[in-house]
């Protein structure tokens, strides 16, 4: 194991100073979301400062605090608890279903494949964003029919990825070897296809995690999200828009905050595309 | 500058004339993991006007790459790092970019691997025609046109006047192939580089494309570079040979001289490569076909590909199917595999008739039946190790575990000559094509099986290597009582380890019997045809050849 | 050319067939509401004379079946019915929103396209340089970031500290040509920003992934000159990627425009549906819904038969 350390540490070493960027403000993320109470000077929606102060107006409130008083810096903290959780267990539905559809498609062929191929073709015909408002006013809005709704959704792009890719290897011969020995679906599938494709799965994973991250961002920034006083970020900048027209910068930090984790995690997946694939984006 | 003035002026003897293209210690780097690593090492080479030279070797060679240099071109990921290469006062190695587009093209012209791929698929042929000439000020428009026809009658092509208006796809390879040489020709350069030009091509069309380019390359007195990995057919090209392996001369000499006393190891080896011969054992009377194809029609969807197609395997012998691509042999692989179901007739394996789908074969009848593929580098998982690609086959079914499994990868290993402590934690990706080739060849041996079918098993690698595993081949039929199934398009093959030849062609089988016959007249047509299309290695072979089909391979009009 | 229209209006015929299964899960959309939609409506004053009233002029009294032919019917002949919510014909008030949300997207489109064209074919060309790298970083940061991000960095740097545009874009009916331009200003170009990343990364691709083809090669070989390899070798084969690109970021475009009318609250059909979802007003929900779908729909159709018509291969049958 000595030897993976030391591979993984020569990889790291030859990454481009975006993908370094990239991780550390990724590491830097998952630390502050999993510890926010001890990183946030006051609670999520402990109101301490009525008068609403703008930046740097005061010591105590570092980022000054929202439209009712609330401290922004520490609600940006929670926020990273509850909007990147909530994304990243998105993605992980979305990838269960899209993966695993997308895997028996390919492996399968045949009429599974037809079946399934024609669901996703509907499915993306129709605008995610357009889709998931039209069902969230059936279903209405709630944290759990959002990760339904936008893991069902997204998981069209993830079949689309796992089937294609999952096509390239069962059409190669050791794949054909393994039929012919007798080998059974579950283990083609398990030591023949998904070593093969585990790297495209991974980048796409992070591609998906920003797709999923943006779009509930998008989602709660409409109104539609995650709902108050709950922090978040989409609806923080929302509920503090008015703010900027005062000249106040406010709503721009926890769109800022969006865009920094979307960014890094951009640059880290470009560069393993890159590395792994040899594929020039 | 003076360079060519004076190397030309002593050295010029018979009927070649001056010193065209000199490379003097031309060094090329390739890019592999973020640094440059030289892939040739300082080559010397010469050629006269009019002068044929033919580079040769193996895979990794760099014969390519020098011709490519000699238009002082590299690859991307490719630079040429040291050396001149002199062409008419000019050094492509240091020269502009201004300086080489003005030659290429006008005076030295290329001719790629696969004339599909390098025309372009927006334009028409004759576009692509005239474009060198027309941009380097050559010809105008119109009378590069009339060129254009006129070059399309020299080279046999069919219906000269108007094949130039279709667009590549609309025709065939070995046609295409005849209109690059003849873009190549466009402006009547000095220096032509033809890149493996017929490797792609099936043996009977490889012989047109030949005989075009020998034809038109003495008619205007061109100079030409014909890299090629076959000895045999650079031997009818070529008037001087370089014999190229890892990036370094091994050998350089006139064609005849060179192909009667080779002076090194290593050309002897490619010369005899071809000799390699088994002896044709005969037929077992009155037993059991361990494998039998009966009266076998199929289809890929709607469209037939085979029809009616008999033939056995009997115990213990090679039998070669034999045809170009389409002919069907591959299929009747799939078929026998149960890949395929046939439309009609049946397998029969030890005179039991086989389900037609694999999926209701037992796993015995499975494990009796292995087969090996072309390519290997798909034959195995670039993510699983040795030990896992051979002992997989063992516990799956013979139920082998821990050490009784570890013995018998080893014994295996060993088997097919590769060190077992070296190789068994090595993935496949970390072997070069014949060592995984080996390991394809343990992995069909691990099931203990009866039949291995072989699809074009020797085709995609070198033919030093290609001998080394028909030899093992041979080998270990001996040792297990194997029977073989033997797809291959090559007759070389064929006589180095078929006891039986089957003839295929358009799906059907034209001709099938014992080897020794097969390769004795009288003969179909189609089997005439094939045969006498293998290159030799005799350097009059073509010339004569084309002197005894005379008017008929005009008349086939390829 | 049999060959190309046999494509062609394979493809036409699908587009269609996906068409109409997308009115058929827009209209299930109101029969899966949970409960009874008239209910729903009333909300507390739900009596039982009231709900059979509503249910009757809702049609909601015949089978389901029937009642989609005739709601595909009335929207066929541009009749959405009347919003829940206002009461007003809904065909009147989509109309001139699916204007505004069309003029602010092709404006956004007539900038986006050609500079993220340019851009994506200069740094496949300089492939490695600093320009390369750096526009890549660029358009991955700019692909990263939300909507409402850039909208609202542009907000605070362009219309709050300095009074260059308006900070939000309430056009009416009566708002000239000059002014609406002005006034949509920061919004196209956060519009921009958002796609032009895409199209030029994708656009990147595709010429790179051509240069690499033999026949640019031996265009080389032949001594053709750098710029005409680009327009006579590799352009006619890059049209068909090019094509797609730029009709998927289209299509993008139209459906991006909802973010972006609700932070310059622009009266689009965006910020109406987003509006009418709150409000769950589900029969404007639906229209709007249709409208953006059907936009989609033929846009990525369009983009399909333009790449099959600019295949050679195809073009030229054997």
């Amino acid at each position: 194991m000595a030897t993976a350390t030391h591979n993984a540490w020569k990889l790291f070493k030859t990454a481009p100073p975006t993908a370094w960027f990239g991780l550390i403000v990724v590491s830097i993320y998952v630390i502050v979301a999993l510890l926010a109470p001890f990183f946030a000077p006051y609670g999520e929606t402990e109101i301490v400062d009525v008068a609403g102060l703008g930046v740097g107006d005061s010591e105590k409130f570092l980022l000054g605090t929202d439209h009712i008083g609330r401290d922004v810096l520490s609600r940006i903290i929670y926020g990273a608890r509850n909007t990147v959780g909530i994304a990243f267990v998105t993605t992980l539905v979305t990838f269960l279903i899209g993966a695993v559809a997308g895997l028996l498609a390919a492996v399968l062929g045949g009429w599974v494949d037809q079946i399934l191929s024609r669901i996703v073709d509907t499915l993306m015909a129709i605008p995610p964003l357009i889709f998931a408002l039209l069902i969230l006013t059936i279903v209405g809005t709630s944290v759990l029919n959002m990760i339904i709704v936008i893991a069902i959704l997204d998981s069209t792009r993830v079949f689309r990825l796992a089937r294609a890719v999952g096509m390239n290897v069962v059409v190669m011969d050791y794949v054909e070897v393994a039929k012919l020995r007798g080998e059974g679906l579950w283990w083609i599938i398990r030591y023949e296809v998904l070593p093969n494709i585990s790297a495209p799965l991974a980048a796409e994973f992070g591609l998906r995690f920003c797709f999923v991250f943006l779009f509930i961002a998008s989602l709660s920034f409409l109104g539609l999200g995650l709902q108050p006083p709950t922090a978040d970020w989409g609806s923080m900048v929302r509920e503090m828009s008015t703010l900027i027209t005062f000249g106040l910068p406010t709503p721009l930090f926890p769109a800022a905050a969006v865009a920094l984790l979307t960014v890094s995690v951009n640059f880290v997946v470009d560069w393993f595309l890159h590395k792994t694939s040899g594929l020039k984006t | 500058m003076s360079d060519r003035s004076q190397s030309g002026a002593g050295e010029s003897h018979g009927a070649q004339g001056d010193i065209l293209l000199r490379m003097k210690g031309l060094r090329i780097e390739g890019r592999a993991d973020e640094q440059w690593l030289e892939i040739v090492h300082g080559v010397d080479l010469t050629l006269r006007r009019g002068e044929v030279l033919g580079l040769i070797g193996e895979s990794g060679a760099g014969k390519s790459t020098i011709g490519l240099a000699a238009m002082g071109y590299a690859r991307d990921g490719c630079r040429i790092s040291g050396g001149e290469i002199w062409f008419d006062g000019v050094d492509l190695a240091k020269a502009s970019d201004a300086t080489k587009r003005k030659l290429r093209g006008s005076r030295i012209a290329y001719v790629a691997q696969s004339a599909a791929a390098a025309f372009n698929p927006a334009h028409r042929l004759i576009d692509q025609y005239c474009e060198a000439p027309v941009l380097h000020g050559v010809l105008s428009r119109h009378d590069a046109e009339a060129a254009a026809k006129d070059l399309y009658a020299r080279l046999h092509l069919p219906q000269p006047e108007t094949i130039g208006f279709r667009y590549p796809h609309q025709v065939s390879g070995g046609q295409l192939q005849r209109m690059m040489t003849a873009m190549a020709m466009s402006c009547r350069p000095d220096l032509i580089v033809f890149d493996e030009p017929t490797t792609a091509l099936d043996v009977t069309t490889q012989i047109e494309v030949m005989a075009a380019i020998k034809d038109i390359v003495r008619q205007f007195n061109t100079a030409a570079i014909y890299v090629t990995h076959d000895l045999a057919v650079v031997a009818q090209m070529a008037d001087r040979i370089m014999v190229m392996r890892y990036g370094d001369l091994v050998e350089e000499g006139e064609t005849r001289a060179m192909l009667d006393h080779p002076k090194q190891e290593y050309t002897g080896q490619l010369l005899a490569v071809r000799e390699l011969a088994k002896e044709e054992a005969k037929r077992p009377e009155g037993a059991t076909p361990v494998l039998a194809v009966r009266n076998v029609s199929a289809a890929y969807g709607k469209v037939p590909v085979l029809f009616d197609v008999s033939f056995d395997v009997p115990k213990k012998r090679t039998v070669a199917v034999v045809g170009e691509s389409g002919s069907g042999k591959s299929t009747t692989a799939r078929v026998i595999t149960g890949l395929l179901p046939p439309s009609e007739g049946h397998i029969e394996f030890n005179g039991e008739p086989l389900p037609a789908d694999y999926r209701q074969r037992p796993k015995d009848h499975l494990r009796r039946m292995q087969m090996i593929y072309q390519m290997p580098d798909t034959a195995l998982n670039p993510k699983q190790r040795i030990r896992d690609v051979i002992g997989r086959p063992l516990s799956f079914y013979l139920g082998l575990q821990g050490k009784q499994k570890e013995a018998r990868i080893r014994d295996l290993l060993a088997l097919i000559e590769l060190e077992p402590d070296d190789y068994i934690d090595r993935l496949a990706t970390e072997l070069s094509g014949g060592q995984k080739q080996r390991i394809c060849i343990a992995r069909a041996l691990a099931a203990e099986p009866e039949v291995i079918l072989c699809d074009e098993v020797t085709s995609a690698l070198d033919q030093l290597v290609a001998e080394g595993i028909l030899r093992l081949l041979i080998r270990l039929q001996d040792e297990f009582d194997l029977s073989y199934m033997f797809i291959t398009h090559d007759l070389a093959t064929v006589k180095a380890i078929a006891d039986e030849v089957v003839v295929m062609q358009n799906g059907r089988v034209v001709e099938a019997g014992p080897k020794g016959e097969m390769f004795q007249p009288p003969h179909h047509d189609y089997t005439d045809l094939l045969l006498s299309s293998v290159p030799e290695m005799d350097p009059d072979w073509l010339d004569r050849l084309l002197a005894e089909r005379g008017e008929q391979l005009r008349d086939r009009g390829i | 050319m049999s060959a190309i229209l046999k494509m062609i209006s394979q493809r036409l015929a699908l587009g269609l067939l996906t068409l109409w299964v997308v009115t058929i899960i827009i209209f299930m959309a109101v029969e899966l509401l949970p409960g009874d939609f008239a209910e729903a409506l009333l909300g507390q004053a739900a009596t039982e004379e009231t709900v059979a009233a509503i249910r009757r002029e809702l049609g909601l009294d015949q089978p389901a079946f029937t009642r989609y032919f005739l709601w595909l019917g009335d929207v066929l002949q541009g009749d959405f019915g009347r919003s829940l919510a206002s009461d007003r014909l809904i065909s009147e008030l989509v109309g001139p929103r699916v204007y505004n949300t069309l003029f602010l997207a092709a404006y956004a489109a007539v900038i986006a396209v050609p500079v993220a064209l340019t851009l994506g074919v200069l740094a496949a060309l300089y492939r490695n340089s600093l320009y390369d790298r750096s526009v890549n970083v660029g358009a991955l940061a700019a692909i990263s970031s939300p909507e409402f991000f850039a909208a609202y960095i542009l907000v605070y740097f362009f219309a709050v500290q300095n009074a260059w545009f308006p900070a939000i874009a309430r056009v009416s009916e009566t708002t000239g040509f000059g002014a609406r331009l002005e006034m949509l200003f920061l919004p196209a170009v956060t519009l921009t920003l958002v796609t032009m990343a895409h199209m030029m990364r994708m656009t990147r691709a595709a010429i790179i992934n051509l240069m690499a083809s033999p026949y640019i090669e031996m265009a080389r070989l032949k001594g053709v000159p750098r710029g005409r390899i680009i327009t006579k070798h590799a352009l006619p084969n890059a049209l068909s990627p090019i094509i797609n690109v730029v009709a998927l970021n289209l299509a993008y475009l139209i459906v991006g425009v909802v973010v972006v009318e609700v932070v310059f609250a622009y009266p689009g059909l965006g910020q109406l549906l987003v509006d009418s979802v709150a409000k769950r007003d589900m029969p404007v929900v639906q229209a709007s819904c249709l409208v953006f779908a059907v936009t989609y729909i033929l846009l990525n159709l369009l983009a399909d038969i333009l790449s099959i018509l600019s295949n050679p291969r195809l073009l030229h049958p054997r």
